[in-house]
């Protein structure tokens, strides 16, 4: 006891934001707005008159959720090659980074928790807004761009924000492709100079004042977006 | 050729019929009060005429154009039928203005300008032109419904629906909707009118129609609907609604 080194965050300090932090932010970024593209045209599905539409769309979200993240990190990793071969006709698995595996499992991943949020969104629009948009000659798809999910969006714009502080921690696991996010980077150094303890108390400080710090955020946030009716 | 034309409509939610059969006519420069007790489907009479909600049986035909016709382009159709409802629907996120320039610009696909010039002429004309940078949630609600009127009015219609458009006002505040009603009445403007304004009705309707379980029981002039309706069930309603 009384040997902890906690000089080791202070000499780390610079790799683990620079490399690791600016990467965990990155994709954070990258697959929220991705995932929330991707969800919307989701939950557009899921309400369509197309049955088989709203069926594809209820069997995505369904599967999605009902696997374990850390999963379908390991499946797209290893699969997202072979179906680039396929689709390209490649005769060998195409190269596909660390990087841009974990952009896209975590764009598709977090597209089904999105479209949720955004099916919530859309039907919280009164019908008589959808039928005035209509009722003006807007088509289907100028009404959902200028009418519905404006407003839709607005109004979900703090539950978004919290799904975005749950993607952000979960970033950490890309950990298992051995990537330098910010955990990676942590834990990089704590085996390095064997300081597990010190590094993983400081990077789940970092998590929380991050996460903790945004979630404030949103709280005012929602005070002060509420749409006057 | 009458500017809307209904023959047969019969329209079902399930097993519940809401339209039975509804034939009637509204011809250019016209304007019909449809009245009728509450879930007697006048409402849904005229969503169907703007293809807002679709029917099973008969034919709607809408300056000759067919509604329920697949081939039919519908936004264009509705885009040349003004319609206003009960609550108001001005798009909250937006400002006034710009509620008033959004089908002229995307539909019609008006230069942002014009559109405005236009706009806020009929803005000007319920009244309102004061108002044009506000959003809908900081008016009344007769001011909302008379900015939904110029809005519906922006886009030239060649006819226009009401869906009740003031069942959902203040008392107060009917009267200033109603006044720009009959003064769009008088210009000539063809319209569709789901009311209980009977004095609306008595000022410049040609013709009521009277709804009653999904049917239209009573399409009369309207001294004939005034004077003598024939059934009874219209009589009924216009003892009960003259005396309140």
């Amino acid at each position: 006891m009384g040997s902890f080194d906690f000089d080791v965050i202070a000499r780390s300090l610079g790799y683990l934001f620079r490399e690791g932090m600016v990467f965990t932010l990155t994709l954070t970024a990258l697959a929220a707005v991705g995932g929330i593209v991707f969800g919307t045209l989701l939950a557009m599905m899921r309400l369509s008159s197309f049955k088989w539409l709203s069926l594809a769309a209820t069997g995505y979200v369904n599967l999605m959720r009902s696997i374990p993240l850390l999963l379908v990190i390991f499946w797209f990793y290893f699969l997202v090659p072979y179906i680039g071969a396929w689709l390209t006709g490649a005769a060998r698995p195409i190269h596909v980074g660390a990087f841009a595996s974990s952009v896209i499992t975590f764009t598709m991943f977090e597209a089904a928790y999105y479209s949720e949020i955004m099916r919530a969104g859309i039907q919280s629009i009164p019908r008589g807004q959808v039928w005035a948009g209509y009722a003006l000659g807007l088509n289907y798809w100028q009404t959902m761009g200028t009418v519905v999910l404006p407003q839709a969006f607005r109004n979900m714009i703090p539950i978004l924000l919290t799904q975005t502080i749950i993607l952000f921690q979960d970033t950490s696991l890309v950990y298992v492709l051995s990537i330098t996010d910010f955990l990676g980077a942590a834990s990089k150094v704590a085996q390095r100079d064997s300081r597990l303890v010190e590094m993983y108390l400081f990077a789940a400080l970092v998590y929380f004042i991050v996460s903790f710090g945004l979630s404030l955020l949103v709280k005012r946030l929602q005070q002060k977006i509420a749409i006057v009716r | 050729m009458a500017m809307i034309e209904l023959k047969d409509v019969s329209k079902w939610y399930g097993s519940f019929q809401v339209l039975n059969g509804c034939t009637t006519s509204v011809e250019k420069g016209e304007v019909i009060v449809v009245c009728g007790p509450s879930g007697s489907g006048k409402s849904t009479l005229i969503k169907v005429v703007n293809a807002l909600e679709p029917f099973q049986k008969g034919t709607i035909h809408v300056d000759g154009i067919s509604v329920s016709d697949p081939k039919t382009d519908l936004p264009k159709l509705r885009s040349r039928v003004g319609m206003v409802f009960q609550h108001f629907e001005l798009f909250p996120h937006l400002t006034i203005t710009e509620n008033l320039t959004l089908g002229q610009i995307k539909v019609l696909k008006r230069s942002e300008e014009e559109a405005k010039t236009r706009g806020l002429k009929y803005l000007d004309r319920v009244g309102l032109i004061e108002q044009k940078d506000k959003f809908p949630g900081q008016l009344s609600g007769g001011q909302q419904q008379r900015v939904a009127i110029a809005r519906a009015l922006s886009m030239d219609p060649i006819c226009m629906l009401f869906d009740e458009p003031t069942s959902a006002l203040d008392p107060e505040m009917i009267n200033e909707v109603l006044d720009v009603m009959v003064g769009l009445a008088k210009e000539g403007m063809t319209m569709m009118v789901v009311t209980h304004e009977m004095g609306f009705a008595r000022k410049v309707a040609n013709r009521v129609i009277f709804m009653d379980r999904g049917q239209i029981v009573e399409d009369a002039s309207k001294d004939d609907f005034f004077g003598k309706p024939r059934s009874e069930r219209a009589q009924q309603f216009l003892a009960k609604i003259l005396h309140n």
